[in-house]
């Protein structure tokens, strides 16, 4: 038997709308629906009821390409551990059950309409050093290098986030931190990242600043809501590098 | 109505591939082509569209040799196109084995997986830049598996004998295209290439019948907006969502490659799609995407199904006797590992030998309780950890402890726009890289293919056969007439899909239209099923145009919008694809006619009377197909067998 739901969306029809909570009823929700499968379903009903569709972004739906994300029950992503809200799946509630749902909020992610956000913060903080300048065809011999297996495996673990912002909708500080720290790590270990591993530090964390991020207070929330478990010691390491590049 | 539903024009004589011995065709083409003055780059602009690993790779390396680039994606970042959710690995033949790889070996097996319809020089080039490719990624920080001496590991993958596949876990596409986007943001940071995100490509602009430049949508804002270039770049991906359930991501969609087609491009081989013989069972009717667990999962998984028909035990009481493992039991030598659209159709056999798994016995197990009993469980956990959450988290069952249910789902297309040697189309301008394109895979894409082709066009073929094309630029101003004219086009198409007001979706009709596509035209085709989706494709059309409902405005962040034009070129597509089908009587790769097949029930080529590409012109009077006959020097061509 389907669930019965009543959700509570955020809508916002563009950046300057204030904004309010509206109530929908979905009935008869399947538990193997995906959260997003059950807005398509509300969707569809709006749109044949000639209203606005909620807007949310999206678009793998397996959890990897980092564009959906919305704060459900005060939640980035959801109560359910190291997933984002297009894995996120229904069985996880109960019947009848109460859901808000309200996009990231933080000051560097205007709301662009409903749960939709701009991100690109993030891209200019990666344009700012988040790379290894390596023109194509100028490389050498792929094991003309070795790097421990230890290295490359912690630096994959920071490499894999997937730039979706929740780490920033859930901190109290609004700070994008974690992402940031997550690519100076992933390249800080890697032999190839050493030649501009200083002034990447301090390039990205300026600009991290520059776009109104918060500063770090060491809360943890943004590596709670992680879908990929982006450890807290990224910030250190982070840090560690800005601190020396900045002397 | 015309019997064939086509007609035929003048064969393809000339894919500009030089001639020779084939392992100097490439250095040849390189040094033949016009260099540009580093000085005239900047004056040179080109457009790229989609940031995936072929457009993301094309645009920063067009930045890098200085040329003045617009990139276009219709995600909020470049980084998040679809090539991210590449699971397997990436293909090389660096041979750092020692196993008997070679460039040859890979060129030799790629020509054979596609089952004899790809072009011998295009596929030896891919091999050849195939280990460019891993030392640019290693180089931008990539992080590929290592093993514990520091030097890259790899995997055997589908189809192959030797362990030429580099990855990163269970993300290889989320890497590679990370290294991709970080270069392509290198370059906007440095203003060689500008960047729009949330802009959706609705039209090409061919001016003096050259490709001009683009129609676009800003997303957000609903403004349609006017780029001009010299140059055109197409990297938009492959049309595998035509099916509604697919492995592509929600926005995955056709449009930029069919209004191409529509202004003179020609569309190669649409009827060639890949299924994927693993992914997660269909659930419901709500189901708005079918998630692949990569392949890499056979290497340790054994697949099988009881061997009664109706048996409805859970997997843990049917005994080891009652179980068929039919791909260890009907191949042998391969085993779980045969190519993707053998092991995809013995599913779907097994199945309608009422064998299936799961609800509606659409499904066969994945069992890897041998491989946990003979590594362990972390050994399993450490190689495919990954995969094994995603599956609990969509199905809610224990892989560890139950075997995986998977069946076959569409995956990837072979076919897409015809290009030449030079990634040109018909179009002089127009250039394809990618999925988008149709050259390398021929009937049949060998796994970890994909990333390799992407980033081989992007990093190391485009950049140096369209300096040829450009080295004839600036092409000068563009006809006023034909920006208007383009732009014309896309506001009525918009102002109609708004105005019909009816009582449907444009998404049920998407589910019917992929529906009919997986009835009629998916794993096995015939001449009934065929000329039943040509009968019903025009009358569902009609309907969605008579009776599509899409709320909201033109002028503002719309996604009903965006979807409806999205499926109004679907259907035009679906219908090119099934005329491509019914033509071609024969099997081959991905396309199995069921009227072509041996004794045993495998495909069955004909290539006396199919050995050539089908490339397809747009007429108002129904699609004209032109041949490109396919030589093989190199490799004899044989019945494939994986016995």
């Amino acid at each position: 038997m389907g669930m019965n739901l009543t959700l509570k969306v955020w809508r916002q029809n563009g950046s300057e709308d204030k904004g309010r909570m509206v109530t929908y009823r979905v009935e008869d929700v399947s538990p193997d629906m995906s959260f997003l499968e059950m807005l398509d379903v509300l969707n569809e009903r709006l749109i044949l009821e000639g209203d606005d569709p909620v807007a949310f972004d999206h678009d793998c739906r397996e959890g990897i390409c980092g564009m959906c994300g919305m704060v459900i029950n005060g939640v980035a992503h959801g109560e359910q551990v190291a997933t984002t809200t297009c894995q996120l799946h229904m069985r996880h509630f109960e019947d009848n059950a109460v859901i808000t749902i309200e996009p990231w909020r933080a000051a560097p992610f205007p709301v662009v309409k409903d749960l939709v956000v701009d991100r690109s913060a993030f891209d200019r903080i990666i344009q700012a050093g988040g790379f290894i300048s390596v023109p194509a065809g100028s490389a050498p011999d792929a094991h003309s290098v070795p790097v421990k297996k230890v290295d490359a495996d912690a630096a994959f673990d920071a490499a894999t986030c997937i730039g979706c912002g929740a780490c920033v909708a859930a901190c109290p500080n609004g700070s994008a931190s974690l992402f940031t720290a997550a690519k100076i790590t992933h390249l800080s270990l890697l032999p190839q990242g050493q030649p501009e591993r200083a002034s990447r530090a301090k390039a990205m964390v300026e600009q991290m600043d520059a776009e109104g991020f918060g500063g770090c207070t060491n809360t943890g929330e943004c590596t709670a809501v992680c879908p990929k478990g982006i450890p807290l010691d990224t910030i250190a390491q982070m840090n560690r590098d800005y601190l020396k590049a900045s002397k | 109505m015309n019997e064939k539903f086509y007609t035929e024009g003048e064969p393809i004589r000339d894919t500009k591939a030089p001639e020779g011995p084939i392992e100097d065709r490439w250095e040849k083409r390189k040094f033949a082509a016009k260099l540009v003055n580093p000085a005239n780059k900047r004056k040179l602009h080109v457009i790229v569209v989609g940031t995936g690993l072929a457009g993301g790779s094309a645009a920063a390396t067009l930045g890098e040799l200085g040329y003045n680039v617009t990139s276009f994606c219709y995600q909020d970042s470049p980084r998040r196109a679809h090539s991210i959710a590449a699971q397997g690995g990436i293909n090389a033949a660096k041979n750092y084995r020692g196993d008997g790889d070679s460039i040859y070996r890979l060129f030799y097996d790629t020509v054979k997986g596609g089952d004899f319809r790809a072009r011998e020089s295009n596929v030896y080039r891919l091999a050849q830049v195939s280990v460019n490719i891993i030392d640019q990624a290693v180089a931008q920080g990539v992080p590929f598996a290592r093993e514990y001496g520091g030097l890259l590991d790899t995997r055997s993958f589908g189809g192959a004998q030797v362990s030429r596949t580099f990855y990163a876990r269970g993300q290889t596409g989320q890497q590679l295209l990370l290294g991709a986007y970080q270069a392509l943001e290198r370059q906007i940071a440095a203003g060689t290439v500008k960047m729009h995100t949330r802009h959706e490509m609705l039209e090409l602009i061919v001016s003096d019948g050259r490709a001009r430049g683009v129609i676009v949508r800003d997303m957000v804002t609903g403004e349609i907006e006017r780029h001009t270039a010299d140059a055109v770049v197409l990297a938009t991906g492959g049309y595998g969502n035509v099916f509604f359930l697919s492995t592509n991501a929600k926005g995955c969609n056709t449009t930029a490659i069919w209004r191409a087609h529509r202004r003179g491009a020609m569309f190669a081989n649409p009827c060639y799609t890949q299924i994927h013989p693993t992914c997660i069972p269909v659930s419901g009717d709500y189901q708005s995407k079918l998630t692949l667990m990569s392949e890499s999962l056979r290497n340790d998984g054994r697949v099988w199904v009881p061997v009664k028909a109706g048996d409805s035990r859970p997997a843990a009481e049917i005994p080891e006797d009652e179980r068929d493992y039919y791909l260890e039991r009907i191949y042998p030598a391969f085993g779980n590992l045969v190519p993707r659209d053998i092991a995809s159709r013995a599913a779907k056999n097994v199945c309608d030998e009422g064998r299936g798994v799961g609800p509606g016995g659409l499904g066969v197990y994945l069992d890897f309780a041998d491989a946990i009993r003979r590594l362990g469980r972390d050994a399993v956990e450490k190689k495919y950890g990954n995969l094994f959450e995603m599956y609990e988290r969509i199905t809610g069952e224990d892989p560890y402890t139950q075997p995986m249910r998977i069946y076959p789902a569409v995956h990837y297309t072979m076919g897409g726009l015809w290009v030449d040697y030079d990634l040109q189309s018909t179009i002089p301008g127009l250039f394809v890289v990618g999925e988008a394109n149709f050259s390398d895979h021929g009937a049949n894409r060998l796994g970890a293919s994909a990333l390799m082709q992407g980033l081989a066009d992007g990093y190391f073929v485009l950049p140096t056969t369209i300096g040829d094309y450009l080295a004839n630029g600036p092409y000068g101003e563009v006809d006023e007439e034909a920006v208007a004219e383009a732009e014309t086009a896309v506001r009525t198409k918009i102002e109609k899909l708004l105005s019909v007001n009816g009582t449907r979706t444009a998404d049920s009709y998407h589910r019917e239209l992929g529906r009919l596509m997986w009835d009629y035209c998916g794993m096995e085709r015939t001449e009934e099923s065929l000329r039943k989706a040509l009968e019903r494709i025009p009358e569902l059309r009609e309907e969605f145009w008579q009776n599509v409902k899409v709320s909201g405005q033109a002028e503002e962040l719309n996604q009903a919008l965006e979807r409806a034009g999205r499926v109004a070129d679907f259907f035009d597509l679906a219908e090119l694809m099934c005329v491509d089908a019914l033509h071609r009587t024969e099997s081959c790769g991905g396309h199995f006619r069921a009227e072509s097949q041996d004794a045993d029930g495998e495909a069955l080529r004909d290539d006396e009377n199919f050995a050539y590409v089908a490339a397809w012109e747009y007429g108002e009077q129904g699609p004209i197909l032109h041949k490109e006959a396919l030589d093989y020097e190199y490799v004899k061509m044989s019945q494939r067998s994986y016995k």
